[in-house]
């Protein structure tokens, strides 16, 4: 039973790490891929780790699985964070049809 | 209205040549190096690499370094995931060890790539 | 003194996490190394340790994760859909929203569960003046005010029971 749990978020995890990958490759600028990998990525790893501690149980193993994917939604949010304010501080641009940029704006205000 | 046009055709081209490589990698379960008992398992690995080939596109092409950043940064998460998948088979626990330290290194490294890409700017 | 037993039992947990089926030699030498570890780098770990102490942020940090979860799983599905139609239904911009929140950690947790949630990415933090710079990838309102209220308040006051 237990096996059958694993194997089912084993299969969810790789569908979402698939997603995140085509998100990498379809979506238009810095911004809006890290916003893909992030996400779809990091949960995916975590439903794999998660379907690892189902399919271990509860040995040395399936802890270390655990441990892994709480480690990996504590850190993968900080390094999207640090990743786009390097981008947007080296100047990347956003995309063309963007919106509205109010960090652009307020640092221009800043330096004036 | 043109733009639509090829905009379906270039998706349904692509989305058709994804669905090929994936059924060719979970259709056949292709020889592996480990002899593993598990044909399940020796699938999730290869659809995982079609992951790590489609990082690797990004990574070959992307306009900015900040895109190669994001794409190496990516790859390091889906590695934790694929120790994860050899730990199953094989029955050694000590790649979950080797997950947990990838999962530190990425971190630091992508931490690493963000200060570089922020010491960049500074031209004035 | 106090954050620094804090940190010893904080690491203790996940040195028996990381050697699981626990036995003496594994106790021993976790107590050394946690000990070590705390000793010298307890300062860094909190400033507030009283706050460890207190059972009601412990209940609200129960009710903040089903909660957490959930959106994380609406954002990955949200992507998802994003991503496959073909249309690339997205709309994307930086917004400045507003929190009251002050501490580093309540600060850390909101931009994390920000990252994590419906669309949204969080790019800096201005500890200052207490505002976020959000990358969103569908603005439906780029005025400081409706922004947050659609982006941060649904965990504000669950992290604010739990950190301030």
């Amino acid at each position: 039973m237990s096996n059958i749990v694993g194997y089912a978020c084993i299969v969810i995890g790789l569908v979402f790490d698939i997603f995140g990958c085509i998100g990498l490759i379809r979506l238009p600028d810095v911004y809006n891929r890290l916003q893909a990998t992030t996400k779809c990525v990091t949960l995916g790893t975590c439903s794999i780790l998660i379907g690892t501690l189902c399919i271990k149980g509860f040995t040395g193993a399936g802890t270390k699985a655990f441990l892994c994917s709480i480690f990996l939604i504590l850190t993968a949010p900080v390094a999207a964070h640090a990743l786009a304010r390097g981008a947007h501080i080296s100047g990347v641009k956003l995309w063309g049809s963007s919106v509205c940029d109010k960090y652009h704006q307020d640092k221009e205000h800043k330096q004036k | 209205m043109n733009r639509k046009k090829t905009n379906y055709v270039s998706w349904f081209l692509g989305a058709a040549l994804l669905c090929g490589v994936l059924w060719v990698v979970t259709r056949y379960s292709l020889p592996s190096l480990l002899e593993w008992q598990s044909p399940f398992l020796s699938r999730c690995f290869f659809v995982l690499m079609v992951c790590f080939g489609l990082c690797l596109i990004r990574l070959l092409r992307g306009p900015t370094p900040a895109d190669r950043a994001v794409a190496v940064d990516t790859l390091g998460i889906l590695i934790v995931g694929f120790c994860a998948i050899l730990s199953i088979p094989t029955g050694r626990d000590w790649y979950l060890d080797i997950a947990i330290a990838w999962a530190l290194q990425s971190f630091i490294g992508a931490l690493a790539l963000a200060k570089y890409l922020e010491g960049r700017g500074f031209d004035e | 003194m106090k954050n620094k037993i804090v940190l010893f039992l904080v690491g203790y947990v996940v040195w028996i996490l990381l050697s699981w089926p626990l036995d003496r030699a594994h106790a021993y030498v976790g107590v050394v190394v946690v000990g070590l570890v705390a000793f010298l780098t307890g300062d860094l770990f909190t400033r507030r340790p009283h706050h460890f102490l207190h059972v009601t942020r412990y209940l609200w940090f129960g009710c903040y994760v089903p909660l957490f979860l959930w959106e994380c799983l609406k954002a990955n599905i949200d992507v998802a859909l994003r991503v496959l139609s073909p249309h690339l239904p997205i709309n994307p911009g930086i917004v400045k929203v507003k929190t009251t929140l002050k501490s580093d950690t309540a600060l850390t947790f909101l931009a994390n569960s920000i990252t994590l949630t419906p669309g949204t990415l969080c790019v800096d933090i201005d500890q200052k003046e207490g505002v976020l710079y959000i990358h969103w990838i569908d603005v439906r309102s780029s005025e400081v005010e409706k922004a947050t209220q659609l982006i941060v308040e649904r965990f504000e006051k669950p992290l604010k029971k739990i950190f301030e």
